[in-house]
Parts: structure tokens; C-alpha cells; sequence
């Protein structure tokens, strides 16, 4: 399945830029984007550890593009709640992946979850469940 | 030297401003720290890199969700006697209101302290505590378990 132009914007927010967040495959109700190593997002200087700040950043926008892919349009939407376990910390110097679905939609609330991991999906270094609300509005296109 | 060493180090100094160094996403997100009697408290400069969305414009939830983490983070750093750095466990965020383009503030609270994990409630605001743009509660690893 082809990357949406409206999908793509998630990653060109000003802070995705910041993170380098890039959108790799899509399914239907959900997206896999990867969030580069860099030493601008380590949280650990010594041992040069991913901050968990910087992975709940990369799920929150999965989160998001998973629901403007489930929902297939470009209706805009706001995290009401995000609850991330952070199973153990991922080796330095690792890409991190981000897999989410979002599995119901209301037309208020939008349930999604995600998976954050290295190499394989079944081992994942943090998981998230969420609730978001559904505006009314769409995203302007810029 | 270790992290633990190197932050006894600048506890012993009370040099708060350099524990920001030591972690370089608190750096890429504008965190700054100051000293409020004795806790250490964290605000989040406003930087344009921080816009998850530009229409509004608001603050991404993302760097919300991390300037809690981080402010968390550095408040159990300044609380406790370090053995190993505390290292999260889960976090769970509420978020209230959207995040304006200006500076952000944190107030973190330590509800349970225990010997192997701390349980913290943080609030994020702006112009107004009584309005805060996100709560949050976390858990925190302070000393593992010797394998059985």
C-alpha cells in the first residue's frame, strides 16, 4: 500500500523533522515509521541510551498516522491519554521502529496501540496504548 | 568516571544547570533547570522544533510526554541517594490542553518512594498551574532484583 501525501505530513511536522521520524510501510488501520539514532536523542551520556521522551515522540506520531490511515482522511485529532511501558532499553547506536494500529474508531474516539522495537516486532522495547479524540476539522494541507 | 559518579558530583556542587548536559535530548528539547528551595525544578523553553502541529500551533505531545519523563527523572535524581540512575518504567500521560507556543513548566511529586521502584505524579503547565496542559504518573526503577 502506497504512502499517502496526508500521511506524509505527520512526518513533516517541525518536531518530526527534528527527530528524523520517517514512515516506512503502511498497512490499513496501520503505519510503521523508524526513528534514526542520534546523539541529539540520547538520554544517557555515558551509556548513550535512547531517552524514553524521545520514543514516547516517535509513538504519539505513529499513533496519530495510524488513525489518519484508518480513517482515510485527513481529519485532524488530539492524544486525550498515552500509556507507554518501556520493557527494557534499546542497544545504542540502534534504529528504533514503530509499529501502530489503530483498532476502533468512534466518532469521538479513536483506541490505538502501538509497539516500539529494534529488530524484531515480537521483542519489543516499549509498548503504548492510547485514546484520541476526533476533531471535526481536517488538517490543513500546506 | 560513571553517570552516577558524575551526578553525586554535581549534586555535591549544586551545579544544577549541568545535569542538562549530561543528557542530549533534554538539550534538543530546551529543558532548562532551576532551584526552587530545595527541589530541582524543570521548564521547557518554547523552540519552533517543538510544533507537532503547525496549524494551531501547538506543542507535540511527544515533547510534552518527554519533558515530563526527563522532569521526573531529574527531580528523583535530586532526591534520592543515587545508587544506579533511575530508569522508567511505564509512564501514563493525560493530556488536558494544548500545548502553546511559549514556555512550559513541571512540578513533580514523589508518591511513593520505595527501595526498588518510585512512583512520581507530574503536572505540566503554562500561563496558569490551576490549567495544566498534561498530568502524568510513572513508575521508576531504582535498584533491580539479584537474579534468583
Amino acid at each position: 500500500m502506497d504512502i499517502t501525501p496526508y500521511l506524509e505530513k505527520v512526518c513533516q511536522t517541525p518536531h518530526a523533522i527534528k527527530l528524523n521520524l520517517k514512515l516506512v510501510s503502511v498497512g490499513e488501520q496501520a503505519v510503521t515509521l523508524t526513528l534514526p539514532y542520534s546523539k541529539e536523542i540520547v538520554g544517557d551520556s555515558i551509556n548513550n541510551y535512547i531517552h524514553g521522551g524521545a520514543v514516547s515522540t516517535a509513538i504519539d506520531t505513529a499513533c496519530g498516522a495510524a488513525i489518519l490511515q484508518a480513517q482515510s482522511n485527513l481529519r485532524a485529532m488530539a492524544t486525550l491519554d498515552l500509556r507507554i511501558d518501556h520493557v527494557r532499553p534499546a542497544d545504542s547506536g540502534v534504529d528504533i521502529n514503530v509499529y501502530a494500529d489503530c483498532y476502533h474508531l468512534t466518532h469521538t474516539i479513536a483506541f490505538v496501540r502501538a509497539s516500539a522495537y529494534t529488530d524484531d516486532v515480537k521483542a519489543p522495547i516499549a509498548t503504548a496504548v492510547g485514546t484520541f479524540m476526533r476533531s471535526n476539522k481536517q488538517f490543513p494541507i500546506t | 568516571m560513571s553517570l552516577v559518579e558524575k551526578i553525586n558530583d554535581i549534586k555535591l556542587h549544586h551545579d544544577y544547570e549541568a545535569i542538562v548536559e549530561l543528557i542530549p535530548y533534554a538539550q534538543t528539547i530546551g529543558v532548562e533547570t532551576s532551584m526552587v528551595g530545595e527541589s530541582i525544578v524543570s521548564s521547557l523553553r518554547f523552540m519552533e522544533s517543538n510544533i507537532g502541529n503547525p496549524a494551531i500551533p501547538a506543542l507535540h505531545g511527544g515533547v510534552i510526554a518527554g519533558f515530563m519523563e526527563n522532569a521526573a527523572l531529574l527531580h528523583l535524581i535530586w532526591e534520592i541517594e543515587l545508587v544506579n540512575i533511575p530508569k522508567i518504567i511505564d509512564v501514563s500521560i493525560d493530556y488536558l490542553r494544548p500545548g502553546q507556543p511559549s514556555t512550559t513548566y513541571s512540578k513533580c511529586d514523589t508518591i511513593r518512594l520505595g527501595s526498588r521502584v518510585a512512583l512520581c505524579n507530574i503536572i505540566a503547565w503554562q500561563e496558569d498551574i490551576t490549567k495544566p496542559i498534561a498530568q502524568a504518573r510513572g513508575h521508576f526503577l531504582l535498584s533491580e532484583n539479584r537474579p534468583i
